[in-house]
């Protein structure tokens, strides 16, 4: 094989690869104090990557190992452009006292996961899929204990590190066993040795479990509610919308490619998950008062909206389900981004009693905040609401008609517990609310964007269709 | 450009208006000239569509255009009228228009508050005009939303449980009504959302059975559909007047508005299959909410539970589906939508000059505010079916309809619903007695005034539309009554 075909199929990969080394040898080069420039550097250099990377392409490389489509391509850019959210959101705590000497490690770190996430999207083996996905969880150990001094950030990484490593465990013995059955690992090869046997369903079944160990999928979403905690907040961003994105992408290609034929199979295991995930995140963020902890509820029902995508099994499905991924990414990020700078001006503060008020002193930061979980909730005319609509359609369109039904009950109890904190905001009085200040421009710059994305995507339909013509498999 | 787009344009016109707007006087500028070009609008509107029938269109919508908008799920921006949505239409921008100047003088966060409200009216005008099923529903929900924060922040009482439950509840509606489209999306077979062409197809037999009660009570919710009405009465009596006004007034007929047109049009065996269950529920409705209203002591809750029976007698018309019952049934929305917002307003002005809505503390105010007290007592009399006043018009149509039918269900049911004349005749004569004759015991109530200009403007353009609808039903009844014949012929077959 041509080393430019390589190249030229891989450039996404080797882009990030290279500016990972950038920043790496920058934060040794550069004189401390180092992290404004630091910052600059690394959002300047993701915003030259995913430039570069905008039009999508399509290929193999060494053999089939490696093979990308213009739907992976396109989830590779929207990857990266929630994670730059994320950088641009992270300025007012990474540019804290005591974590500024390790801004670099912050970086790298990151773009490393996102690194193994792009090969996670890209497998066209099971082989660079294991690769990709520990590449895209040990680091993301480190992230969450990167408040090494707080307690909770410390034991926070080790709940991660310790459900990683048993979810991969899982998930390698499932791999054992298809290649035990089949005696090979390639995507191309599989489909037709994957015939529905007993013992292939059981490696369906751990490589399931594996994987929803990385989206929280009920009953695998234990570490979640205390990784998000005691994770620093933009980690916990980046932990709940990207690194989710890439998992779901990476089982829906995955289930609806290699594992065709157990469609039957993999569709009832994973109706019952979504049901079971839904409901109980539902009623276990009603009870919560930490905002983190409340948000990694939500975010473990809002996988299970994404999984219904996956039910569809199609072209549709798929559209829609990096469409959710899309909106997901710019809602949550918005409200992270206000939870981030609310609690940097508040004494690390993120219960929901902190938020009583904030209308009156902080009418924009509320602003942004009331439309995003609106979005989040799936009301009109913001993006939630046709994401929501398209999984609903994909699921249906498949004939899983109990499943929607359930999972539109569960809108109406997750409306609940985010009009919560609107009423907070809005409604409950307070005497001493938090004072009027203002945020750093990045984060600004960061929820206009998240904001504009909330509004304009769902009005402008150019997004959807753009990804349905390149939805094919 | 399409002129019904301007019924949206111009509400997220005002929208951006206010965003700008930078103190008290430049809001009320927006809202005034924002709502009066929409009555302006909806006036032309009406004029127009009854010259193009009179001069011969005979296709079942006017001024219908499409542009494309989610091509994979067929999904458009379509719009058009019939003689059902246009006297909405006009309804819609009657209340609008007095609704803001029934909120003159509300505060605090006057800006916030128009906001939400024109956010409000823009679901609902974008409703009326829409013959797409998914657009239409997405202005459903963005009609509803903004609820709960009008409410929540400007509203008395208890306000934080009235608007969770009144969101709620309506949401969870919204939630029957989302499987319902999608259930006739891929029941019908069509590659469209659009009304008008579904309803060419045939929808199977048993997705009928399924969705027909998904899709009623879903829009049911929202038209008080007993046991589902139970957000109304808490819902008005805590919102702030102009709020109760548009919801009482306008939004309630969504609901009637969307069981009529998507329910029942396109799903005419599920009608046929389910008819009499519903029909016994909204009996219940009728009687239930004018007996609850008899026994309530709050000024609110009483026409709330008013409402209730009353938007009961829209829906059990429809059910009645013949095309007298439904002609007064599309002339009962008008009228409850009119006087409602009348009631609504008038109680606002009271409840802000008194502090109280308790009728036990409330008596002789006839010769303290006499201009109110007699618009109290108008509203009273077009509610109870005076000839003359709206009210009449609306309920004698609907019951000689219903009375079209010789089976003996039917003819029970009429007999039962009809009693609810009788009982709305107690609690409104009640009321009127006790609070506004008399002599008055509170000496703090003597010192109080009479209606302000604003306050007078909004009344009177009210009483003109009851009086006007009553006196002269016959252009209203004729443009009603021929856009329903599309829709009850295909309920015959």
């Amino acid at each position: 094989m041509d080393i430019s075909t390589i190249f030229s199929t891989m450039q996404a990969e080797i882009s990030l690869a290279i500016i990972l080394i950038v920043i790496l040898l920058a934060d040794l080069i550069l004189k401390q104090p180092n992290h404004k420039a630091l910052q600059g550097l690394a959002c300047g250099l993701l915003v030259v990557q995913i430039a570069l990377n905008i039009i999508p392409v399509s290929g193999e490389a060494f053999g089939g190992m490696y093979q990308t489509s213009p739907m992976a391509s396109i989830m590779k850019t929207v990857l990266a452009l929630g994670t730059l959210l994320v950088f641009m959101q992270a300025d007012s705590w990474i540019n804290r006292e005591d974590t500024r000497h390790k801004a670099g490690e912050f970086y790298v770190l990151t773009l490393s996961t996102l690194l193994g996430m792009y090969y996670m999207i890209s497998a066209g083996s099971f082989l660079l899929f294991y690769v990709g996905l520990e590449l895209a969880s040990i680091p993301i150990a480190c992230l969450v204990a990167f408040d090494k001094y707080r307690r909770q950030s410390a034991e926070a990484g080790t709940k991660f590190i310790l459900n990683a490593m048993f979810s991969s465990a899982l998930m390698l013995y499932g791999l054992s066993l298809i290649y035990g059955t089949c005696g090979t690992m390639y995507f191309n090869d599989l489909p037709e040795l994957l015939t529905g046997t007993p013992l292939q369903i059981m490696a369906m079944v751990l490589f399931f479990a594996g994987l929803g160990f990385k989206l929280s999928l009920v009953p695998f979403h234990m570490w979640t509610p205390d990784t998000y905690q005691g994770a620093p907040t933009s980690v916990t961003a980046y932990l709940s919308v990207i690194s989710k994105g890439a998992a779901a992408f990476a089982l829906m290609s995955i289930l609806v490619k290699v594992f065709a034929s157990m469609t039957d199979n993999w569709s009832m295991l994973l109706s019952v998950v979504i049901v079971v995930t839904i409901t109980i995140a539902n009623i276990f963020a009603i009870l919560q008062h930490d905002l983190k902890r409340f948000m990694a509820y939500s975010s473990i029902s809002q996988a299970g909206y994404i999984m219904l995508a996956v039910l569809g099994a199609d072209a549709q499905g798929m559209t829609s389900l990096v469409y959710y991924v899309i909106v997901y990414i710019v809602a949550n990020l918005a409200v992270f981004g206000v939870i981030t700078t609310i609690e940097q001006h508040n004494g690390g503060r993120v219960d929901r009693e902190a938020y009583n008020g904030l209308y009156k002193t902080n009418p924009r930061l509320s602003f942004i905040m009331t439309l995003a979980l609106f979005s989040l909730g799936g009301i009109p005319p913001f993006a939630g609401f046709f994401s929501k609509f398209f999984v609903f359609a994909a699921a249906f369109h498949a004939g899983h008609l109990l499943v929607v039904f359930l999972a539109l009950v569960n809108t109406i109890i997750s409306l609940y517990y985010y009009l919560l904190i609107v009423k907070a905001m809005y409604i409950t009085p307070n005497d001493n609310p938090l004072p009027t200040f203002r945020s750093s421009n990045m984060t600004r710059a960061s929820l206009v964007i998240c904001l504009a994305g909330v509004i304009l995507l769902g009005v402008i339909s150019n997004v959807y269709q753009l990804l349905f013509d390149n939805a094919l498999f | 450009m399409n002129i019904l787009s301007l019924f949206v344009l111009v509400p997220l016109l005002m929208l951006l208006g206010l965003w700008i707007a930078r103190n008290l006087n430049q809001v009320r500028g927006v809202m005034v000239a924002g709502s009066s070009i929409l009555l302006v609008l909806a006036a032309y509107l009406t004029v127009s569509y009854i010259g193009l029938r009179n001069g011969g269109a005979t296709e079942e919508m006017l001024f219908t255009d499409s542009i494309t908008w989610y091509a994979p799920l067929h999904i458009a921006y379509s719009v058009g009228v019939d003689g059902i949505s246009v006297v909405m239409l006009l309804l819609s921008a009657i209340i609008v228009f007095t609704g803001t100047f029934a909120s003159w003088k509300l505060k605090p966060l006057t800006k916030e508050y128009f906001m939400w409200f024109t956010l409000l009216s823009t679901g609902v005008f974008g409703f009326f005009i829409s013959t797409d099923l998914f657009t239409m529903f997405m202005f459903y929900e963005v009609a509803l939303i903004p609820m709960y924060l009008l409410i929540g922040v400007w509203g008395s009482g208890r306000k934080e449980y009235s608007a969770m439950k009144l969101t709620l509840m309506l949401m969870g509606g919204s939630a029957f009504l989302l499987i319902g489209i999608l259930g006739i999306y891929y029941g019908a077979g069509a590659e469209t959302m659009n009304i008008l062409e579904i309803v060419k197809h045939q929808i199977p037999t048993e997705i009928q059975r399924i969705f027909f009660p998904l899709v009623f009570l879903g829009f049911g919710v929202l038209g008080a559909l007993f046991p589902f009405h139970t957000w109304s009465p808490d819902g008005h009596a805590s919102a702030p007047t102009a709020v109760s006004m548009l919801h009482a007034g306008v939004l309630m007929k969504l609901g009637g508005y969307g069981c009529f047109r998507v329910a029942m049009y396109l799903m005419p065996t599920g009608t046929a299959i389910w008819g009499d269950f519903f029909l016994i529920l909204t009996t219940i409705s009728v009687v239930y909410g004018a007996f609850s209203a008899v026994v309530q002591t709050d000024l609110k809750y009483i026409n709330a539970y008013s409402s209730v029976s009353h938007c009961g007698l829209v829906l059990f018309a429809l059910l009645m589906a013949t095309r007298v019952s439904a002609t007064g049934a599309i002339l009962q929305m008008l009228s409850h939508g009119l006087m409602t917002a009348l009631f609504f307003a008038l109680i606002g002005m009271i409840y802000g000059r008194t502090h109280t809505r308790d009728i036990r503390q409330l008596s002789g105010l006839m010769k303290i505010m006499p201009f109110l007290a007699v618009g109290y007592v108008i509203a009273g009399l077009a509610n109870l079916g005076l000839p003359g006043l709206s009210g009449f018009i609306a309920e004698m149509t609907v019951f000689v309809g219903s009375f079209e039918h010789t089976d003996i269900f039917h003819r029970t049911c009429t007999i039962i619903a009809t009693t609810s004349i009788v009982i709305t005749a107690v609690y409104i004569l009640r009321v009127v007695g006790k609070i506004l004759y008399g002599t008055c015991k509170n000496p703090e109530h003597l010192k109080l005034t009479d209606a302000t200009w604003d306050e007078r403007l909004a009344v009177i353009c009210l009483i003109v539309a009851v009086a006007g609808l009553g006196l002269a039903p016959y252009w209203v009844s004729n443009v009603i009554s021929n856009s329903v014949e599309p829709i009850i012929s295909q309920l015959i077959h």
